[in-house]
């Protein structure tokens, strides 16, 4: 048997802390990344990928299952899944994306804000967090695709306001704790000023919290969009998403044909728990070798 | 102003006989508490001041406020001829205050960004003051380091790589970085073991003789009172109660807090039930 020696200093001086988070991610870190990395592919180039035309379908083939180059059979309207599932991963998955960083972006600038002013503006933006904290996404969505008519960006916008309070009731504290931290102090006794100490000091110190943030809500808004196209005020049909095939396969389901909302169910699955996993990863990984 | 490249030669032309740090009346109050009240010292070019008392006496609220992380309720607080008793408005004036007074914080595990190394942070704090190039920043780098007793590996690593003395001595770095004139060093060696201590004392007191920097210590231990400081003030629960000549206040106190203080330090023939009396019948 024999026994690793890691030296703590030679450790640190070999690689920076970003590079040894990613040393430390194992086996299932890995999978995600690679499930991930499948999954922006197919979102990149689905429609170049995708063997026939996603909208083409032919009724005398419906609900037929897999054959020849049809992997993945055909859907109630004799469209190819496959197909259907390569060129729909693009709104599932940067519709997602782009509710996430746009939640973080607004949670972690409202985090900043309270944790570093304090005081009033504290007080009045945690006011303001509470109330939308008080509306679930969902909801919010079905008003805006009400005011503004169903589409992805109503529906994500909507979803991206819901989310920010969860970033930025989770981040202020991490913040607030950050900002008492003495170099916080010393740095401020050297005159520097409040803008450069939160971009290149406070916020580092908590950007993995960060990271785990964005990838818990991306799994949210990856399930939040599916449910919303689901019922019709997301992504509107015919156009192909994982969400609105998952809405398109229940009259394929109750006629005993299940691989339609099967197939997209696991690609959104997948994508939702590599992401989360790989987000936990970092996150743990992240705290072991900093702290 | 020129003091881009403040150097011994400038220096010599301050007037001397000018306190390079004058507070007056200075007061502080915390909702109903009064931390600090009527607090009043000069301290002159290169002379140091010990501000002793036990933990709430105030003498770490008089620190923040002379360094500018807290504001008077009332009072003055001038360093180098520039009053800094109101926070600085202007990006230009937050400097410059920052190249007059610096400080050194107790505890040296949360007063360092982790994810900087010592040679970085002393960088950043050049490029913020100066537009020295990226040479001459590197060779002020390495000054500090030697400065601090630092070696080139030390100063490259994270803070997470260093022992606690070594972190305080990336602190005193960072301090000196802007060469100012006032330094405070708030329970700086507290938190270190005493052979630790006693290198970073001299440390300290080799480069108050190098650069004619001033010291303010604010400490609870007497001994680092009387080897770093010519004149002490005492302070009870926000008030000055005693002030004078290190030596004197400390061989020959006549204040019954002072007394107390003095004989709180354990020594031959101290006695645990003698101080309770004590501490008893000064409440």
């Amino acid at each position: 048997m024999s026994i690793e020696i890691v030296d703590p200093v030679a450790e640190a001086e070999e690689a920076s802390p970003d590079r040894r988070t990613l040393r430390r991610l194992g086996w299932v870190g890995w999978i995600s990344i690679g499930v991930i990395v499948l999954a922006l592919l197919m979102a990149v180039l689905g429609p170049i990928l995708a063997p026939f035309d996603p909208n083409q379908g032919d009724l005398s083939f419906a609900n037929v299952g897999p054959f020849g180059q049809h992997l993945l059979g055909f859907d109630g309207q004799g469209r190819d899944v496959l197909s259907r599932l390569l060129v729909g991963a693009r709104t599932a998955i940067f519709g997602a994306a782009a509710v996430a960083l746009v939640a973080v972006v607004i949670g972690t600038t409202l985090a900043l804000v309270t944790a570093w002013f304090g005081g009033k503006v504290d007080a009045t933006a945690s006011v303001v967090i509470d109330v939308v904290f008080a509306f679930p996404g969902i909801l919010l969505a079905i008003l805006a695709a009400a005011v503004f008519g169903p589409s992805l960006f109503s529906a994500g916008l909507a979803l991206a306001i819901a989310y920010s309070p969860y970033v930025a009731r989770v981040l202020r504290g991490a913040a607030l704790k950050e900002r008492a931290m003495t170099y916080i102090a010393a740095l401020e006794v050297q005159g520097f000023g409040a803008w450069r100490l939160c971009a290149r000091h406070l916020l580092p110190n908590i950007s993995s919290l960060i990271v785990a943030q964005g990838t818990i809500l991306f799994g949210f808004a990856m399930v939040d969009l599916a449910a919303i196209s689901f019922l019709g005020l997301g992504v509107q049909t015919p156009q192909a998403d994982w969400g609105v095939m998952v809405s398109e396969g229940k009259t394929s389901l109750l006629q005993g044909y299940p691989l339609v909302s099967i197939s997209a169910v696991l690609c959104i699955v997948a994508v939702v728990a590599a992401v989360s996993f790989l987000g936990d990863r970092l996150d743990t990984s992240s705290k072991a070798v900093n702290r | 102003m020129s003091d881009e490249v403040r150097g011994p030669a400038t220096r010599a032309t301050l007037d001397d006989a000018q306190p390079v740090l004058s507070v007056r009346n200075l007061r502080k109050v915390f909702g109903t508490q009064v931390a600090v009240d009527d607090m009043t010292f000069d301290l002159m070019p290169g002379r140091s001041l010990a501000i002793v008392g036990e933990s709430g006496s105030g003498k770490t609220t008089v620190a923040r406020m002379i360094c500018g992380l807290e504001k008077p309720t009332s009072g003055t607080i001038t360093a180098c001829g520039r009053d800094r008793s109101k926070p600085a408005r202007r990006g230009s004036e937050r400097k410059a205050r920052g190249r007059e007074v610096q400080i050194v914080f107790q505890d040296p595990y949360s007063s360092l960004d982790p994810r900087q190394s010592g040679a970085e942070l002393i960088d950043e704090v050049l490029r913020v003051h100066h537009d020295h190039d990226a040479a001459d920043r590197k060779r002020i780098v390495a000054e500090l380091a030697e400065v601090v007793g630092l070696d080139q590996r030390q100063i490259n690593a994270l803070p997470k790589a260093l022992s606690g003395g070594q972190r305080q001595r990336v602190a005193i770095a960072r301090a000196l970085a802007t060469d100012p004139r006032v330094l405070i060093l708030d329970e700086s060696v507290a938190a270190l073991d005493v052979s630790i201590q006693a290198q970073v004392l001299n440390v300290l007191a080799d480069i108050r003789d190098d650069r004619g920097i001033s010291y303010i210590l604010i400490s609870h231990d007497l001994a680092v009172v009387r080897q770093l400081t010519e004149e002490t003030i005492v302070m009870q629960r926000g008030v000055v109660v005693e002030r004078g000549e290190t030596g004197q206040v400390l061989d020959d106190p006549q204040h019954p807090y002072t007394k107390l203080l003095r004989a709180s330090v354990p020594g031959p023939g101290w006695k645990p039930q003698r101080m309770r009396d004590r501490i008893a019948a000064q409440a």
